[in-house]
This record gives C-alpha cells, sequence and structure tokens, in this order.
C-alpha cells in the first residue's frame, strides 16, 4: 500500500483529496459524512459578512448524453449565520482531529475586521485558512472575491492582513479570470501566504433556454454571469498550475483545484505540480462516495509503478511544459500518423478531418476499408488519431528529421549567419 | 378509404417503439461515419448518420425529412427492412461493440411526423413537365410517382386495389407492419400532387389508351399469387393461398378465419414465417413449416427464423407434401422424406431424391402454401414487351422496355432473389429520374 498521506504547507491530510469550499462544506453534517467516507480534508463553504442568495443557482454544460460536463453557478458564499458555522468547525475539529479543516474567508479591506475574524476562526482549532479572492459574481460587485484577486495590489494587501494575524498557515485561492496567473500568485507571495490554491470559477454565461429565450440559470426571468466549473475546466487549471509551478519566484506549495473527477485526473494534477487536491463538482454530482475511487485508484496507479509516497508525484511533469519556443521545430523533429490498418472500422472519420480539418493527407483507396496517410504531407497534427473512435488504430510514430534545433536556436542560427 | 382499419389485439406490433431516451441514447452511439458504409448498403441510400445526428439534436422533422428525401416508404421501411443484411449489417460498430439500430431509430422519426405533421419535402431544382401513367400503387408505383411528381409532373398512379400501398397495405402482416403506416405513406405521396385511380385493372386495352396520353408509363405491377403446389387435393377448402390468408387478417375481423387447430405451412421462406406466425395468432396450436431441404437452405432471414421458432412453430425439415387429403375439407397430407442426391446440402440447386418407402401422413385441420409468388407476365404478354426467360427485358440503366416511353420498376422486373420494399421504392426513383431525363432530351 503506498502511503497517501500528505504534509501540505504544515496542514496533515490523510490523503490528498480535499472537498473544495462550497455547496458540498456548508455544515458539520456534511463535513462529517465527508470525512467517514473517506476525504482527507474539507475546506469549508467561505465565511464572511451575510448576504442572501438567489435561487436558481446552477447550470450545466451536456455533452453527448452526459450530464455537468461543466457546471456553472451563481451562488455567493455561505448563507449561514457565522457562529453557526464556526460552532460546528470547531465541532468537526474536535471529532477528526487527523483531518484537514481549512476554512474558507472572505471580508471587506478592513484589517480590523481580518484581525477578528482571523482569531474566531483559529480558536475553532482549523488547521489553516483559505482567503476566497476567486468568486467571479456577485461579491465580486461589492468589492470582495475576484476583484481582489485581478489586482495583484489588493492581493498582496488583503492576504497580510490575514498573515499579520493568524498562527496557522494562510492559503491563498487564485482567480483564473486574469491573463496571466503568476501576477496575482507572486502578489499573494509578496504578502506572505504560504500555499496557494487554484483555481475558483471562471466567468461564463452556460447558455439559454430555447423555449422561453430565458438565460440559465434563471432567476424570475434574469440571469447573470456565473463561475464556471466542473470536468471541462481542466485543461485550463493544469494550465495555470504548472505555470505557478515553473515560475521561480512562486515557491509555494500549490493546491490543485478545477475539473478533477477522478483518480487519473489526480495524477495529472500532481504531476503538474500540486501537493493537495480539492473536487467540488465531481462530489456535488455523485456525492462523497466517488471519493473511493480517487484513493483506490491512486493508491493501485503508486502500487502498480512501485512508488512508496503519493508526494513523490509531485512537479514530476512540470518542467516539461515550459515555451514554445523551445520545442523542437517540424524541421528537425515531427510525428506521423500511422493507420494499423488491421483494426479500422472503416468509418473515414480520420480522412474527412484531415481534408476538411488538416492537411489533405489521408487518401481511401478503393476496394480497401482503412484509408492510408501520406506519411510525406503528415505534418503531425494528430487529429485523424483524435477523432479515430478505435483505441490504438492510429499510431503517432517520432520521426527524426535532422539536427535538434528550437525557434530560439533557428533564429540564433541565422543571426549568426548573417552576422 | 374501403378497408376496416382491424385492431385485434393478437396483431399488435411485435417490436416495441424505443422511447424518445432509449433513441437519443442509441443515436449517441453513432460515430456518423464519412461515406458511410450504412448509406451505401442502403438501396435508397438514405443519409443515415445524417438522420441519426437529427435525432440526437431532437430535431425529429429534420430526421423525417432526410429519411422521406430518399425514401418514401420510410416507415414502412423502418419496420420491415432486412436490415441486418443491408444498414445495421454493415455499419461499423458491428466490428467494435453492436449496430447502431437504424430501423428502429428510422422508427422513431417517422413515428413522430406522423403522429404530428409530415414535413415538406422541396421539389428538385431541375423541374420538368408532362403526365406520366404508374400502374401499380405498390412501394415501387409510390417510389415512382413521389419522384416524380417531386421533379415537376403530372401523375396519375392506377391500382386494381381499392385502397393504394400494393403488398404494404396488403401483404404485410399487421404486427409487423400496422395498417395505418402504409396508408398514411399513399397519403404523402397524395399531398405531393399524385392523383389515385383505385379499382381499376389495367388490361391491354386500357394500357394503350393510357400510354396514348401521357408522356410516359410506369408498370409496377409487383408479382401473381402463391403458385399451386401441383399436388391431387389442393383445391379442398381449407387450403389457403398464404397471400390471401394475410389479406383476409387486414380486411376481416380475425374471427371470421378459421383455420383450425393443426395448421401446416409448405415452403421456408419469409412469406411461410408470416403464414405460420399468422397461423398460430388465429389460434392453431400445432403449426408445422414443412420444407423440403433443411435450415442450411432455406431463405427465410435468420431473424424470421428466430421470430417463428419463439412463436411455437415447428420445423419439419426433408419434408415433401406430396398429396392433400380430405372429403368435404382438408383432413391430413401426405408426405414423403427427401435428401440431397448430390452436391451441397446447403445449395438451393442441389438435386433431391425421395426416401423410398418414408411416406407418413399428418392429420392437419389447413393447410397454408407459401412458396413464393409467381411471376407477372400476363400483362407483359398482352401488351407485347419484349420477354426472355419469363422476365420483361429492360435496359440495364433506365429500366426502360421494348415499348417506347414504358418502364418497368419493382417486382415485376422478376429479379431474381429476395424481393424487397426498399429495392423496389429504388426502382421507382431510378425509373421517375430515367423518366426525367428522357423527357427533357426529347424537348430540347
Ligand atoms: C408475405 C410477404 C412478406 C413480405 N415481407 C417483406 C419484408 O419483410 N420486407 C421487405 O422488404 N419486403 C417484403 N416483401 C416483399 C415486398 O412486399 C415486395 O418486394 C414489394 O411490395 C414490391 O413492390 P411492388 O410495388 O413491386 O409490388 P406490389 O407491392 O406487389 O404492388 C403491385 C401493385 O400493383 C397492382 N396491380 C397489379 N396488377 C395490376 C393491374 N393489372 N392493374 C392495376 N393494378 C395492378 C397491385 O394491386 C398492387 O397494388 C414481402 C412480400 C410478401 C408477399
Ligand atoms: C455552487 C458552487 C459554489 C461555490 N462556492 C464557493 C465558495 O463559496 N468559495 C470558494 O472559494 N469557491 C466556491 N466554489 C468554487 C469551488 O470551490 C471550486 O474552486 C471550483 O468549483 C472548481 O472546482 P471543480 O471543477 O472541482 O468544481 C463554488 C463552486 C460551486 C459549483
Ligand atoms: S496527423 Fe494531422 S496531418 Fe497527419 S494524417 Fe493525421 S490529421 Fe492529417
Amino acid at each position: 500500500m503506498a502511503d497517501l498521506s500528505i504534509n501540505f504547507a504544515g496542514i496533515q491530510s490523510p490523503n490528498p483529496f480535499w472537498l473544495a469550499s462550497g455547496p458540498l462544506t456548508n455544515t458539520g453534517y456534511q463535513v462529517m459524512k465527508a470525512f467517514d467516507e473517506g476525504w482527507g480534508g474539507a475546506v469549508w463553504k467561505t465565511v464572511g459578512d451575510p448576504i442572501i442568495n438567489v435561487g436558481s443557482r446552477l447550470g450545466s454544460l451536456d455533452y453527448g448524453g452526459r450530464r455537468m460536463m461543466g457546471l456553472n453557478n451563481i451562488e455567493l458564499i455561505s448563507d449561514r449565520p457565522i457562529e453557526d458555522n464556526l460552532r460546528e468547525i470547531a465541532e468537526v475539529k474536535r471529532k477528526y482531529p487527523h483531518h484537514a479543516v481549512i476554512v474558507s474567508m472572505m471580508f471587506e479591506a478592513k484589517p480590523a475586521v481580518w484581525a477578528e475574524m482571523v482569531k474566531r476562526v483559529e480558536d475553532t482549532g482549523a488547521d489553516a485558512i483559505e482567503l476566497n479572492f476567486g468568486c467571479p459574481h456577485g461579491m465580486s460587485e461589492r468589492g470582495m472575491g475576484s476583484v481582489v484577486g485581478q489586482v495583484p495590489e489588493y492581493t498582496e494587501a488583503m492576504t497580510r492582513y490575514a498573515v499579520d494575524v493568524a498562527s496557522i498557515p494562510v492559503i491563498v485561492k487564485l482567480t483564473p479570470n486574469v491573463t496571466d496567473i503568476r501576477v496575482p500568485g507572486r502578489a499573494a507571495v509578496a504578502g506572505g501566504a504560504q500555499a496557494l490554491s487554484l483555481i475558483n470559477t471562471i466567468n461564463s454565461v452556460i447558455g439559454v433556454d430555447l423555449d422561453t429565450w430565458r438565460p440559465i440559470p434563471d432567476v424570475d426571468g434574469r440571469g447573470s454571469h456565473g463561475g464556471y466549473c466542473g470536468p471541462a475546466v481542466k485543461p485550463i487549471a493544469l494550465h495555470m498550475l504548472s505555470s505557478l509551478y515553473n515560475d521561480q519566484t512562486v515557491g509555494l506549495p500549490l493546491c490543485g483545484i478545477g475539473g478533477i473527477e477522478t483518480w487519473r485526473d489526480a495524477v495529472e494534477f500532481m504531476l503538474l505540480g500540486a501537493g493537495a487536491l480539492q473536487v467540488c463538482t465531481a462530489a456535488m454530482h455523485y456525492g462523497f462516495r466517488m471519493v473511493r475511487d480517487l484513493t483506490e485508484g491512486l493508491n493501485d496507479y503508486l502500487d502498480e509503478r512501485h512508488i512508496a509516497r503519493v508526494e513523490d508525484l509531485i512537479g514530476q511533469a512540470a518542467p516539461k511544459v515550459g515555451d514554445w519556443n523551445d520545442l523542437r521545430l517540424s524541421t528537425s523533429f515531427q510525428m506521423v500518423a500511422r493507420i494499423h490498418s488491421e483494426s479500422c472500422i472503416g468509418c473515414n472519420l480520420c480522412h474527412i478531418a484531415c481534408d476538411d480539418g488538416a492537411h489533405q493527407c489521408i487518401g481511401r483507396i478503393p476496394g480497401q476499408i482503412a484509408p492510408v496517410v501520406r506519411e510525406e504531407d503528415c505534418v503531425g497534427c494528430n487529429l485523424c488519431s483524435l477523432v479515430c473512435p478505435v483505441p490504438g488504430c492510429i499510431e503517432m510514430v517520432p520521426v527524426e528529421k535532422g539536427p535538434v534545433e528550437t525557434w530560439r536556436q533557428h533564429e540564433a542560427r541565422l543571426q549568426q549567419q548573417q552576422a | 378509404m374501403s378497408i376496416e382499419l382491424t385492431n385485434d389485439s393478437q396483431l399488435t406490433e411485435v417490436v416495441p417503439p424505443l422511447t424518445r431516451r432509449e433513441a437519443v441514447e442509441e443515436a449517441l452511439r453513432c460515430y456518423y461515419c464519412y461515406d458511410a458504409p450504412c448509406t451505401k448498403a442502403c438501396p435508397t441510400g438514405i443519409d443515415i448518420p445524417m438522420f441519426i445526428r437529427h435525432i440526437a439534436t431532437d430535431d425529429l422533422v429534420g430526421s423525417a425529412r432526410t429519411i422521406l428525401h430518399s425514401n418514401i416508404l420510410g416507415a414502412t421501411c423502418a419496420r420491415i427492412c432486412p436490415t441486418e443484411a443491408l444498414c445495421e449489417g454493415s455499419c461499423v460498430r458491428v466490428k467494435d461493440s453492436h449496430a447502431v439500430s437504424i430501423g428502429r431509430l428510422q422508427r422513431v422519426a417517422m413515428d413522430y411526423v406522423m403522429a404530428h405533421e409530415v414535413p415538406t419535402l422541396p421539389r428538385f431544382t431541375d423541374l420538368g413537365s408532362g403526365r406520366v401513367a404508374v400502374i401499380g400503387a405498390g412501394p415501387a408505383g409510390l417510389g415512382a410517382a413521389a419522384t416524380l411528381a417531386r421533379l415537376g409532373y403530372a401523375v396519375d398512379v392506377y391500382d386494381r386495389h381499392d385502397v393504394a400501398g400494393g403488398l404494404d397495405t396488403y401483404g404485410i402482416v399487421s404486427y409487423r407492419e400496422p395498417l395505418n403506416v402504409s396508408l398514411f405513406e399513399v397519403d404523402v405521396v397524395r399531398k405531393l400532387g399524385v392523383t389515385f385511380h383505385l379499382g381499376e385493372v389495367i388490361d391491354a386495352a386500357r394500357f394503350r389508351q393510357l400510354r396514348e396520353q401521357a408522356d410516359a408509363v410506369v408498370v409496377a405491377v409487383g408479382l401473381g399469387r402463391v403458385p399451386k403446389l401441383e399436388i391431387p387435393g389442393e383445391d379442398l377448402p381449407g387450403v389457403y393461398d398464404a397471400l390471401d390468408l394475410i389479406e383476409q387478417t387486414k380486411t376481416r375481423p380475425l374471427a371470421e378465419i378459421n383455420l383450425g387447430r393443426r395448421v401446416a405451412v409448405i415452403g421456408a421462406g419469409n412469406t411461410a414465417v408470416d403464414a405460420a406466425t399468422c397461423a398460430r395468432r388465429l389460434g392453431a396450436e400445432e403449426v408445422s413449416i414443412l420444407y423440403r431441404r433443411d435450415e442450411s437452405a432455406m431463405s427465410a432471414y435468420s431473424y424470421e427464423y428466430e421470430f417463428a421458432k419463439q412463436d411455437g412453430v415447428a420445423y419439419r425439415w426433408w419434408t415433401l407434401p406430396v398429396e392433400i387429403l380430405g372429403s368435404s375439407h382438408v383432413e391430413a397430407i401426405r408426405c414423403v422424406r427427401t435428401r440431397v442426391a448430390e452436391g451441397d446440402v446447403s445449395s438451393r440447386q442441389s438435386p433431391l431424391i425421395r426416401v423410398s418407402g418414408s411416406e407418413f401422413l399428418m392429420p392437419v385441420t389447413s393447410v397454408i402454401r407459401a412458396i413464393g409468388q409467381e411471376k407477372e407476365i400476363s400483362l407483359w404478354q398482352a401488351i407485347g414487351a419484349e420477354m426472355h426467360d419469363g422476365r420483361v427485358v429492360v435496359d440495364d440503366v433506365t429500366y426502360a422496355t421494348s415499348i417506347p416511353g414504358v418502364y418497368a420498376a419493382g417486382d415485376c422486373l422478376g429479379r431474381p432473389g429476395e424481393a424487397t420494399v426498399v429495392q423496389a421504392v429504388e426502382d421507382g426513383k431510378r425509373v421517375a429520374h430515367a423518366i426525367h431525363q428522357a423527357l427533357a432530351r426529347q424537348a430540347s
């Protein structure tokens, strides 16, 4: 059995799977139930000044008969009295001392408020604080949430308000609604954060009802942009995670969030630099019980590869993600598609995809089921292998074409020749 | 219409419809192949991936329009096409899972427009003008009429039956295709502007009149009745022609048809299965199909064979009826055992011999002849079309006969092999386009 436990910025957890701040972590009842099902930690639903919510609040992006490949919400932070939240947090921590309990907070920019609230949260015995600088709807119109995360100076100042008074670790949760995630990341570092978590939800309008022409979710005929999350956002989260991990000036533990649904997603997040993971949409979709697939699958993956500790995965693939300019140009190296005709079922999807959407190099031969790639014209874009419904039928084969040369090296060589 | 819809419960459609939910799930299994093998395997060339995609996106009208554009009898074909041998048999998913249920999906789209409204079918862009007479309102005649109407022609369809539809109306058992499906399709064709003249037998004299009045004539008269067995006793009451029997189940209350307890069906093709399963539904307790060869040689599709067995029909292989016995009504049938004299047992061409001393008597209450249909040659002979080997001679491409301006379509072409509705419709389309081209050539 691999060791799944983690020490994330001093926060101990029996496994890397935490529930993200949201509807799953609204109450002590839910968090205790989740811990019983196997979750390693939970980030409490963001506490802050009293708010009032709206209904409906959620909208789904369905795809190919599957529900909730993307989820959008216009829910605000916790709408329960702060006293109730704090009392239940303390109770959870007392009953589950070895699980990670992190309290998400969002307050206006007043140091005195932060001083008092951080103190009250610490009194519950919570393991850490997460600052919600990411909520893109509602709260942002009131000067909180993503408007903080989008302005580096605010991020730094607000982080400092919390860090100055906290004796437990402070995690800053970043909004993806920025051009370059490293900028707010560096600001949080400057403000003294002990760790970063990302991503919060992405600005979105999920859809329009075709019968009523009302936006979804529908609040008495009107809608608003909301936060987008779920499996569809994973690539965005992976990009932001790896770029922070690879940024020399950040150097903080990173908690990965955004579209994690299976243990396979978890492995990818950890390989690109996540030291802990948070899940929201997938657990909202299937319930807390889904964690057993996450922990068992992750354990089996590690055991199969004789990796003793889950933390040994962290960041292993991140250095391989870098600038385009450092990739070998196709004058030097490329992939080409090869169709294994024995497994071809004859759908011709590769042919039409390459012909219409790529480089017109998959031909059909009369009387033969499998199309054929003209390898000399193939640019190695992958499209055919992506549309092919048969696993392994189209293989992308590496081809060495010349000495190693990247765009950077290519430019340097041209300059030398000119000189 | 003078036909009464029988709605006896024994005749409810055997295959249940897919629910909308099942349909979407099934539609999503389609890979949307390019130049799809299923489309190529459909004689009418329906754009199957497209109609399935319309179902997946919940545009059932668009789906039905796509189907009807290529096959005006899409609702019939959704039910009775031998899909295993056609579209579904060539589905690429046979190789990686199992075929998409194309037939049942087609039915979902067609059922929807049957219950709501029929989509308007666009006329073709290159229109012609003139008048065409079509003899026979079966699948081939309807296929030709619909296409000609969409090409801009005035079309008159003649049929000796009181109701149009051909075998779809009179010959397909209701539990495979309810009668209202065929009537609906006739209505679709009528709404395209086609005029029907029903209850009129076209003989040689009337044919010549029609030929004179019209710019072209399509002959789509189908095949004849079930041939005689040519054995003693087959004129006794209680011996049925399978087609007559099926026609009765579609036009009379079932209680009026009495086959008794023990029924023998002669022949082992698809018609025999229909006759035998009909007999079961009419209350016969023991229904046997007698065939002079065995299952490896029979022409019924495997799903038909399964259907018959599930219905409790017994098969007696290597059994040849030689005489039907009875004083005033069928009482028994005398049979002899057969075997292949030489050659491949599974070939219908291998010669048979009777096993000596193997005669036996089967007590029966009725006998149904189901050994195929006779070629329709009388009209061809009467109008003087060139014949060869009992078949009308036609041009390979246009199906033009030796008489100028006269074309043949459907079963009356006398092609060897299993006749299908879908092929008849395609024949009709082909002939319509050929007429359009010929008339356009004459005009220019
Ligand atoms: C019992 C049975 C079961 C079948 N099951 C299937 C099946 O499951 N699937 C499948 O695809 N196919 C099936 N077929 C075959 C299919 O029904 C035929 O291939 C198809 O109907 C042929 O169409 P058609 O228009 O050529 O001929 P028909 O459907 O026979 O239509 C010919 C029409 O011409 C009319 N007519 C004939 N002579 C004259 C005249 N002199 N004047 C005026 N009108 C005339 C007739 O009244 C008739 O309406 C089955 C056939 C039978 C007999
Ligand atoms: C309904 C809903 C409410 C949320 N509320 C909060 C919140 O109060 N505070 C917060 O920091 N994030 C909140 N989130 C964002 C999630 O914590 C998480 O960052 C995001 O959903 C991405 O993860 P996922 O793809 O696993 O869902 C909410 C998400 C949803 C769907
Ligand atoms: S990899 Fe791209 S260019 Fe090459 S054959 Fe496939 S689709 Fe065409």
